[in-house]
């Protein structure tokens, strides 16, 4: 296929996110919104189209961790075992 | 966390999509389920196409203008339908060209419903409630499909559908709550089409059996969906005073429809091209694709 494909995403109300909804091929922006409004705005179903594109979109599926970054995360901190010695300890000074 | 990778070790894979797990256009495919996609989607496709065929006549026939516009949104919507899923084919690799060439050269197939002929306003009724309610029923089953895309695309398909099926109900109520001529239009038309219902789903292989669910293509298998059109649409056909055609028809103690066995010869027969309109319909498809050759270069250019 030689004309390029554009990607279209759609908010469906004013302050939610944009959702990718499908694509659609185009000669040029103005035939892609178009085809767009055609296929995703025609009952009213959207707020707003974004209409971009695919070339443009730059894809990131890799999440390398290299340096363990753990400690940004919930899962980078085990309470358990220590809040366990942590509790028994007050109790045995308690006593 | 680190996000899933799709599995690129074919066994691996196959457990990644049978597990629940979706993939991308933007993923490494194995080629066998590359091929399935295909077949499966540009059929759906070419369905979409061919199903505006038997309505897209009634258009000018419709009884009044409130039909008239209806029927006429409904046929845009199917061919936008279409539209969207021959996208999801050309992104897996086989131009829309292609396609809509397999399509008139009888190499690829499409739905059996949309090889019969249109006869009454009854019939545009039929279609639109229980063909649809049919159509949606395995539809909804693809919004869970392991190819994201196409799933993503079934959310609008879906919405779109709901209205069609509720434009064709408020057909039929229209005609079988007036004269007896009309309701006798609709029960003939029921009569004509139950046969081609009860096919549509497929014959009722085990759902481990079909290619289509082995990839997760499909989330439920053949048996499955047509339970559940008997399960919904039954009740409410028997409600308006309609006879289904099948004197086996009934719904056992466990909830289980039983039903005379479909004509599975006469699906075979049909969909691989020998149904009564077949031959018309591609020819119509055939001579229109030539005659918006113009529109295309034009965009082209």
């Amino acid at each position: 296929m030689s004309e390029p494909v554009w990607e279209v995403f759609r908010q469906e109300r004013r302050g939610r996110p944009f959702e990718h909804a499908g694509s659609v091929v185009a000669p040029d922006a103005d035939f892609a919104e178009a085809w767009a409004r055609e296929q995703y705005g025609r009952r009213g179903e959207s707020a707003a189209l974004w209409i971009v594109p695919r070339d443009a979109i730059r894809d990131v599926e890799s999440w390398a961790d290299e340096f363990d970054l753990k400690y940004r995360r919930v899962d980078g901190y085990s309470i358990k075992a220590r809040l366990k010695e942590a509790r028994e300890r007050a109790a045995a000074r308690a006593r | 966390m680190a996000a899933v990778e799709v599995p690129q070790d074919a066994q691996a894979f196959l457990d990644y999509v049978q597990g629940g797990g979706q993939v991308e256009a933007t993923d490494r495919l194995p080629d066998e389920y590359r091929v399935k996609l295909v077949k499966f989607i540009e059929m759906h496709a070419n369905s979409e196409l061919m199903g505006v065929l038997p309505e897209r006549e009634w258009i000018l026939r419709a009884p009044t203008l409130q039909r008239k516009l209806a029927l006429t949104a409904k046929v845009q919507d199917e061919v936008g339908h279409a539209q969207l899923i021959y996208r999801i084919v050309e992104d897996l690799g086989k131009p829309r060209g292609q396609c809509l060439a397999d399509l008139v050269s009888g190499k690829s197939k499409f739905h059996n419903v949309f090889h019969y002929p249109t006869r009454t306003w009854g019939d545009v009724g039929v279609i639109a409630w229980l063909v649809d309610a049919a159509a949606i029923i395995s539809q909804k089953a693809l919004l869970k499909c392991s190819y994201a895309p196409y799933a993503r695309i079934m959310k609008k398909i879906c919405w779109e559908e709901s209205f069609h099926i509720l434009h064709g109900r408020d057909v039929i109520l229209a005609m079988v709550t007036g004269t007896p001529a009309q309701f006798e239009l609709v029960q003939e038309a029921l009569n004509r089409w139950w046969a081609p219902l009860m096919q549509f789903h497929g014959n009722p292989i085990p759902r481990d059996e079909d290619p289509m669910w082995h990839w997760r293509i499909k989330s439920q298998g053949n048996e499955e969906a047509r339970q559940q059109f008997l399960e919904g649409y039954v009740p409410q056909i028997w409600e308006l005073g309609l006879t289904v055609p099948d004197p086996k028809l009934r719904r056992g103690d466990d909830g289980v429809w039983e039903y005379t066995e479909p004509d599975w010869d006469e699906l075979r027969s049909v969909v691989t091209g020998h149904g009564p309109m077949t031959d018309e319909r591609l020819a119509f498809r055939s001579r229109f694709i030539e005659q918006e050759q113009w529109v295309r270069d034009v965009l082209a250019a």
